[in-house]
């Protein structure tokens, strides 16, 4: 029998993946990606425990990432279109502007 | 009747902070003119107040707020208007109401004329807070109110510089201002742990619960709270050995010295006796302690006021003196007669010291009497006003000092302490011959001032007609004994003499007149015909020994001040610099290395920050995992 | 026994889809991996009975985000293989390592707290989206407006920043060159 476990070891499964996506790629593009990945293993958590304890609320969070998520991809996008014209590249290595 | 309460408490905090809103522009006379009203209406209130009281023959108890609350300590922000604390509010503001129209001429031409008002404004808040309170905390905090007051005034001239002591005594108003507050912070000490055993044993600081309580608690405790109390006291009024910083708080202006170390703050000491009065009365012992100490530094501050060339030390002693007399009256248990005396003293003392402003005005702030000679000519009035106020002081009949201070010496008699009695009647000739010494050096004589191209000139009329009251008041208070002793005594014990000494009363009256005229005559035939200075008589041991007050304040400053720079000096540099500083600057250091050595993390590259992150969510999960197996 | 073969199906092929997308060098390769990671779990969804949530699923992330990456693949001329610097694997496996063996840890543990009530129980009766829209639409309104408001922000915001020219952008311009663009028109 399939039980809320399962569903959270496979939640945390992904974000681990996500996890190692983040830290390994440089592209910014594929960062995105990476980020979503670990989004939908949060969603998959709430939906899960939501199914379990017979509550909505996880659903609703659920659909409050996925909003979130919409803004990000509209918002991230923009900024790398504008990044892109200025610097040529998505590199992270080549952003290191912040150097004090 | 609250809304006089109010009013008389709240008018001079009102002018304070009307003039502290000028404090640091020009001279504005109008700021005066509202500080001198305000205190008149403060003044109005305190006396409509006194009529109340004395028709209705109780106090007027008013809680503002309650003030402090932490736990079983609970100190409401009360106020108390019964005999005792209104006789005080009508001097207290009476004599402040005249300064204040005085100070308006005297600071005529001081560049911080507003500042002035608002502190000296302050001061009677403060004072009648003290006066005012229904509990010791309250007149803790007027206590010290009137301590920064003081402070402050004294060391109103604050940018004059310092000068060795053998030109100037007191060496710099701000020197003179910093040894009044410190030595006050020592007394204050005493104060406060005499307000702490009373808490400690009783529970409460309202006057009435603990003068209640008073008889239920042990003798040890009771001396033990008198004796700090009265060290407290001992402190605000200069009495020996706390006294130096009296003479030394003449370097503040003049008015400051009439109103402040003559007329109101320095009576504290003597207040807090007469208020603290069952607390006395229970310990005897103490209580003969005060009357002996007062007895003592009567005489003391007399001997040194005989040879003193400064007009105001002069006069400073003099309060000096007439303070051991109040306290001896209050120690041997005739409390009216101290609060008595207090009012007279308040009257003809602001009177003398408002006199010599007008003298200092006129010789442009010279001081000293060898310089100073026949003025009568050119200050009528003012020979006129000091004349009267050294008669008072000197006891003469019927002016005010005579029943003040002989009802003192009478009382000395009556309590069979006959050896502080002989003490206070020669005391009494002593304060007759250097105050008219004084008059007749500044007043009478040959004119000394010609030679230094002093043109003097007579106070503005305003002030002189503000000094009126003052002056009425010192001829005539004595005659209000009577009257005066039915009304307080409704709250203090009244004390009357016995039929013995009330047989002899003329016989003690004259002998104190005796002394009083004789002293008059010898300063007369000394100085009434202008100076005589004897080489002989000034370099002789007595002289020496008087005008270096004891060689109290060498005493001072070497047993006392300079060991303790030097233990400060050792203190500084063994244990402040290798010990404290130390100690925070390795904080610092380790913060500072700490950082140093972290900044590496900060490449500026975004993937680094990011690994950085990671770690740190992998440190935030294991702690997470961890914490439910350690429960 | 049917759900327990979907789950195992599913959750095998999500993992390895997204290992993919996160391990490929080749941006088209990891585009469409999360795409199908992505339709694969809005079947876990529907195995989940959250019916509504599976479809906004498939619709937003599978519809619409993925169709905003591949159009931003295709401005940034991505579609060749990508030289990228990755940082050091053994430290990212290790974290990532750690991070999942923590969490499986965690939660293969027995869960406590078996009596929690459920503040907002689906109605009775009512299908799943039914459901979640009188929750939606009653207690979670206000947190919903401002979602509302705050994706209006974010589609602003998508357009100002990449603009209609696609080749000139008001924000990478200076204030002059700015003022300039507006004496033009």
């Amino acid at each position: 029998m399939i039980g809320l476990n399962h569903y959270l070891i496979l939640s945390g499964l992904l974000f681990s993946i996500g996890l190692v996506g983040v830290l390994r790629r440089k592209n910014l593009l594929m960062l995105f990606f990476a980020t979503e990945v670990m989004l939908n293993a949060a969603n998959i958590a709430f939906a899960a425990a939501s199914h379990f304890y017979g509550d909505l609320t996880g659903q609703m969070f659920a659909f409050f990432i996925v909003a979130v998520a919409a803004s990000e991809v509209a918002v991230g996008l923009g900024l790398l279109i504008v990044l892109y014209k200025k610097q040529g590249t998505l590199d992270l290595d080549d952003l290191a502007t912040m150097k004090g | 009747m609250e809304k006089f309460v109010y009013i008389a408490l709240f008018a001079p905090l009102v002018s304070s902070l009307f003039a502290g809103l000028f404090g640091m522009t020009p001279k504005k006379m109008f700021v005066g003119v509202i500080a001198s009203l305000l205190l008149a209406s403060s003044f109005v209130a305190s006396a409509i107040l006194a009529y109340h009281v004395n028709l209705t023959g109780s106090g007027i108890h008013v809680t503002l707020m309650d003030w402090i609350g932490a736990g079983d300590l609970k100190i409401p922000f009360g106020f108390i208007v019964d005999q005792v604390s209104v006789s005080m509010m009508v001097v207290v503001t009476l004599v402040s109401t005249v300064v204040h129209i005085y100070s308006i001429g005297y600071m005529d031409h001081d560049k911080s004329f507003n500042r002035f008002f608002s502190y000296l404004s302050a001061f009677v808040f403060s004072m009648l807070v003290l006066v005012m309170s229904d509990n010791f905390a309250g007149l803790f905090i007027g206590w010290e109110g009137v301590g920064v007051c003081s402070w402050l005034l004294i060391g109103f001239w604050y940018h004059k510089p310092d000068v060795s002591p053998e030109i100037n005594p007191s060496i710099s108003p701000s020197w003179a201002a910093n040894e009044a507050f410190i030595v006050n912070r020592i007394a204050d000490l005493g104060m406060l742990i005499g307000i702490f055993i009373l808490y400690w044993n009783v529970g409460s600081l309202q006057y009435d619960v603990v003068f209640a309580e008073l008889p239920n608690l042990a003798n040890g405790v009771l001396v033990a709270a008198a004796i700090a109390l009265f060290i407290g006291a001992m402190g605000k009024s200069a009495q020996f050995p706390l006294h130096t910083w009296l003479t030394d708080a003449m370097e503040g202006p003049t008015p400051v010295s009439a109103l402040i170390h003559a007329a109101t703050m320095v009576t504290a000491g003597v207040f807090l006796v007469i208020r603290a009065h069952p607390l006395f009365m229970m310990t005897p012992e103490v209580s003969y302690f005060i009357a002996s100490l007062g007895t003592f530094v009567a005489i003391f501050a007399a001997s040194m006021a005989l040879v003193n060339r400064d007009l105001k030390r002069i006069i400073a002693y003099s309060t000096l003196s007439q303070l051991g007399y109040m306290f001896a009256a209050a120690g041997l248990g005739a409390y009216w007669i101290a609060l008595f005396h207090l009012a007279a003293h308040a009257f003809f003392k602001a009177l003398l010291f408002l006199g010599a402003g007008n003298v200092m005005h006129a010789m442009h702030d010279e001081l000293d009497i060898f310089k100073m000679g026949g003025l009568k000519k050119a200050m009528r009035w003012t020979y006129i006003y000091m004349g009267v106020a050294s008669l008072a002081l000197a006891g003469i009949p019927p002016l005010a000092g005579f029943f003040s201070k002989d009802a003192i010496i009478e009382t000395a008699f009556n309590e069979g302490t006959f050896i502080l009695w002989a003490i206070l009647v020669v005391t009494a000739g002593m304060t007759a011959f250097y105050s008219f010494r004084q008059v007749f050096l500044t007043f009478e004589g040959d004119e000394r001032y010609k030679e230094f191209g002093i043109h003097p000139h007579e106070m503005y009329k305003f002030v002189l007609i503000a000094l009126a009251p003052l002056g009425i008041l010192a001829v005539i208070a004595g005659f209000f004994q009577k009257t005066f002793q039915g009304f307080v005594t409704d709250l203090l014990p009244n004390y009357e003499m016995s039929e013995h000494t009330h047989h002899l009363a003329m016989i003690l009256g004259a002998v104190v007149l005796v002394f009083a005229v004789g002293g008059i005559a010898l300063a007369w035939i000394k100085y009434g015909k202008g100076l005589k200075r004897n080489e002989k008589v000034e370099n002789g041991f007595f002289y020496k020994l008087l005008k270096n007050q004891y060689y109290i304040p060498q005493f001072y400053a070497e047993f006392i001040s300079k060991p303790y720079a030097m233990i400060s000096e050792i203190f500084w540099k063994s244990v402040d610099m290798k010990i404290v500083d130390a100690t925070v600057d390795a904080i610092a250091k380790t913060i500072h290395t700490t950082g140093d050595s972290t900044r590496k993390m900060q490449t500026g590259n975004l993937s680094n920050y990011l690994n950085w992150m990671g770690v740190g969510v992998v440190i935030l999960l294991i702690a997470a995992a961890i914490t439910p197996m350690l429960g | 026994m049917y759900e327990q073969i979907a789950f195992y199906l599913f959750s095998v092929l999500t993992v390895g889809l997204f290992l993919v997308t996160v391990l490929s060098s080749n941006i088209l390769y990891a585009m469409t991996s999360l795409a199908a990671g992505m339709v694969l779990i809005s079947g876990l969804f529907f195995l989940l009975g959250a019916d509504f949530l599976g479809v906004v699923q498939l619709i937003v992330y599978v519809g619409a985000v993925m169709a905003l990456y591949a159009f931003a693949m295709m401005f940034f001329d991505a579609s060749k293989e990508i030289k990228e610097k990755n940082t050091s694997s053994s430290l990212v496996f290790l974290l990532g390592g750690l991070m999942a063996v923590l969490l499986v840890l965690m939660f293969a543990a027995p869960i406590l707290g078996e009596n929690i009530q459920a503040s907002y129980p689906p109605e009775v009766g009512a299908t799943n989206p039914q459901a979640v829209g009188l929750v939606l639409f009653t207690k979670y309104l206000i947190p919903f407006e401002v979602a509302a408001v705050m994706l209006l922000v974010a589609m602003i915001a998508g357009i100002v920043l990449a603009g209609k020219k696609m080749d000139e952008s008001l924000t990478t311009m200076d204030d002059e060159e700015v003022t300039l663009q507006k004496d033009k028109k």
